[in-house]
């Protein structure tokens, strides 16, 4: 569940449990994720993959164990600067702000930029994203697909060198879902960036991720990690190849 | 063997054959659709209701198609033979109405149902009693945030969201005249008119301006905007937050590193902190002209023998006391709606009961508050 020695842990998770009142969703949670590498969390629902998440990016403090993130411990997030990006579930943009204002929030916040500047920004982030022009328009006035894809340009504002995403693909069709992916795959591929995706869709997987960890709502712990078509291939477990067999099932 | 029931004009037809022995058979034939679900049920229900066999099974074999609703209705039924100690199963079915049987268990086992014992008097008020619990840490945990964000805006003032406080005090402000302006004048205008009834009988007319105005200055200006701002604003707060909330735009702060309370309650508070003097000095003069239109009306004084009565029993003090207390109402609306807000969870429903209960509570602590500073500045300007 760790990784080579060679490689830089960009998250180290120790021991974490995490749940909320008297529900425990997971005990004892331990891996690491490497700089540069596509991380996925994966699971059946309701395993605690995206409550997982909210732990990593700090948005709830760990009752038992430790998340350290870029080297440092993954709370207080109101004291600074974040080190990562958030893409949630449903993009959360603020819906009485333009595009443009949401991808601009954090660098209005963060830098010193002018407006201009800051503009600039702005354009080039709705660009890198395919979403040229949209600066203007309203949350509301956007599709799942590009409501997604301004998520990831407002939180790809700052340059992080780490990005979470929650269940990209979810309520997508499955050509804006494959585009989402590929997005995914340059962005890694040409900035570095290090990404961390909850998600249960097999295509995507497959396609993008290059190490993952499998989550068992029964047992409440990790049941698998690796390279997903290696544990496709070769795990033992049941409940890991009828995760990854289910679409062959289906048919 | 003889068939109990009769065919019906529906698309089915249900009997029950009485047989030697301890079985009995329910007979169903045709399509068993929802359509006809109120007639199944009356029939089946009729059937069941008599029998006195241990063992009843339900003959699916001449049944051509069934639909869920109708399986449900039978399952229920079989479910209900098998709780009163009579064996039941459905027998015969053809593969595709077999498939339907599987989906709505009806050839699963019967499970004991737990059923929910209503809660006794000692849970509820252990229950309630945790609520207050809980809702006082979140209001304590709230309070402590705002001292912390307010502290750490003070320190590193570019951090603060101060681009959103003119828009918060144009919205609470500027777009609320128009209502406080109408409440104010009609309440000086309403208290006016009584009070000139009693006081024509004594020919003391010019002492309604001492009574508007007074009352008015000290009391109902503050009070009736706050009332209005706790309506109107701390409500679209409560709401808003509220949804921002459950729609996790919240969270997606928090990741900035834009702490909600900083970011998104201070130039609320801030902005209706400013703004509600403004209103509340505006309804004091309102109701004031509330009171001189009666005092012209029906009193026959004059705009200066009025205005100049008013200014000699209105203080300074008088305005600034509910300058005093205004500002404290703008802080309790606001904190209390955002607090609600943001403790929003669930969904509609979550927004809907935090929004009722923001202004529920703001009501109740203004009038305390009011209570508070009328006892406290008669004791100090006595």
């Amino acid at each position: 569940m760790t990784m080579g020695e060679s490689e830089e842990a960009m998250i180290r998770v120790a021991d974490l449990t995490i749940g909320w009142d008297d529900v425990t969703l997971q005990k004892n949670a331990s891996f690491d994720v490497a700089r540069g590498e596509i991380f996925a969390i994966l699971g059946v629902s309701g395993c605690g993959k995206s409550t997982l998440m909210r732990y990593l990016v700090g948005l709830e403090t760990p009752v038992r164990g430790t998340v350290v993130v870029a080297g440092e411990a993954a709370q207080h997030l109101d004291v600074g600067r974040p080190p990562f990006g958030v893409v949630f579930q449903s993009g959360a943009l603020f819906t009485s702000m333009t595009v443009g204002e949401n991808v601009g929030l954090p660098l209005h916040t963060w830098t010193d930029l002018t407006p201009e500047a800051v503009g600039a920004i702005v354009s080039a982030k709705l660009c890198l994203v395919g979403l040229r022009g949209v600066e203007d328009k309203l949350p509301s006035e956007l599709s799942g697909g590009m409501t997604k894809r301004a998520a990831i340009a407002r939180a790809m504002a700052l340059e992080p060198s780490l990005l979470f995403l929650d269940e990209p693909s979810a309520g997508l069709d499955p050509v804006t879902s494959v585009e989402l992916d590929e997005l995914i795959l340059v962005l890694n591929r040409a900035l570095g960036l290090t990404v961390v995706v909850v998600t249960h869709e097999l295509a995507s997987i497959f396609k993008i991720v290059s190490r993952c960890i499998m989550l068992d709502k029964e047992s409440q712990s990790i049941i698998a990690s690796g390279i997903p078509g290696d544990l496709r291939d070769s795990c033992t477990d049941e409940r890991v190849q009828r995760f990854f067999h289910r679409a062959s099932r289906a048919h | 063997m003889s068939p109990v029931a009769a065919p019906n004009r529906h698309g089915f037809s249900i009997d029950r054959a009485v047989e030697e022995g301890p079985a009995g058979t329910v007979h169903v034939r045709g399509r068993l659709e929802f359509l006809d679900a109120g007639a199944l049920w009356t029939e089946a229900r009729k059937l069941v209701v008599s029998a006195s066999t241990p063992r009843v099974d339900f003959d699916l074999s001449k049944v051509e198609a069934v639909d869920g609703g109708a399986m449900a209705l039978l399952v229920h039924l079989r479910n209900r033979l098998r709780a009163q100690g009579i064996a039941s199963e459905f027998v015969g079915a053809s593969p595709n109405v077999q498939e339907i049987v599987h989906l709505y268990e009806g050839d699963a086992h019967l499970r004991a149902v737990r059923k929910r014992r209503p809660e006794g008097a000692f849970a509820q008020i252990g229950r309630t009693t945790l609520t207050v619990v809980v809702e006082t840490q979140l209001v304590l945990a709230f309070l402590g945030q705002m001292v912390l964000s307010t502290a750490a805006t003070l320190r590193a003032p570019r951090t603060g969201n101060w681009r959103e406080v003119w828009p918060t005090m144009e919205r609470v402000g500027a777009d609320a005249v128009p209502i406080v302006v109408l409440i104010n004048f009609l309440v000086g205008f309403v208290m006016a008119y009584q009070g000139a009834v009693q006081l024509k009988q004594f020919g003391a007319n010019i002492f309604v301006a001492d009574l508007v105005g007074l009352s008015v200055t000290r009391e109902l200006g503050p009070l009736m905007t706050a009332i209005i701002l706790c309506g109107r604003s701390g409500a679209a707060f409560a709401a808003e937050l509220g949804s921002m909330k459950v729609s996790e735009e919240v969270d997606a702060l928090r990741t900035m590193g834009l702490g909600p309370i900083r970011y998104l309650v201070l130039p609320r508070a801030l902005g209706l902190f400013l703004a509600i003097p403004i209103l509340t000095l505006l309804a004091d003069a309102v109701g004031i002209l509330g009171g001189l239109l009666v005092g012209l009306m029906s009193l026959d004084l004059t705009i200066v023998g009025y205005l100049r009565e008013t200014a000699r029993a209105v203080t300074v003090w008088d305005v600034y006391s509910g300058i005093i207390k205004s500002g404290v109402f703008g802080g309790a609306i606001a904190l209390i709606s955002c607090q609600q807000g943001l403790a929003t969870t669930g969904g509609a429903e979550g927004v809907g009961r935090r929004t009722t209960s923001a202004v529920v509570t703001t009501l109740f602590v203004i009038v305390l508050l009011d209570a508070g500073f009328t006892v406290l500045f008669h004791a100090i300007h006595r």
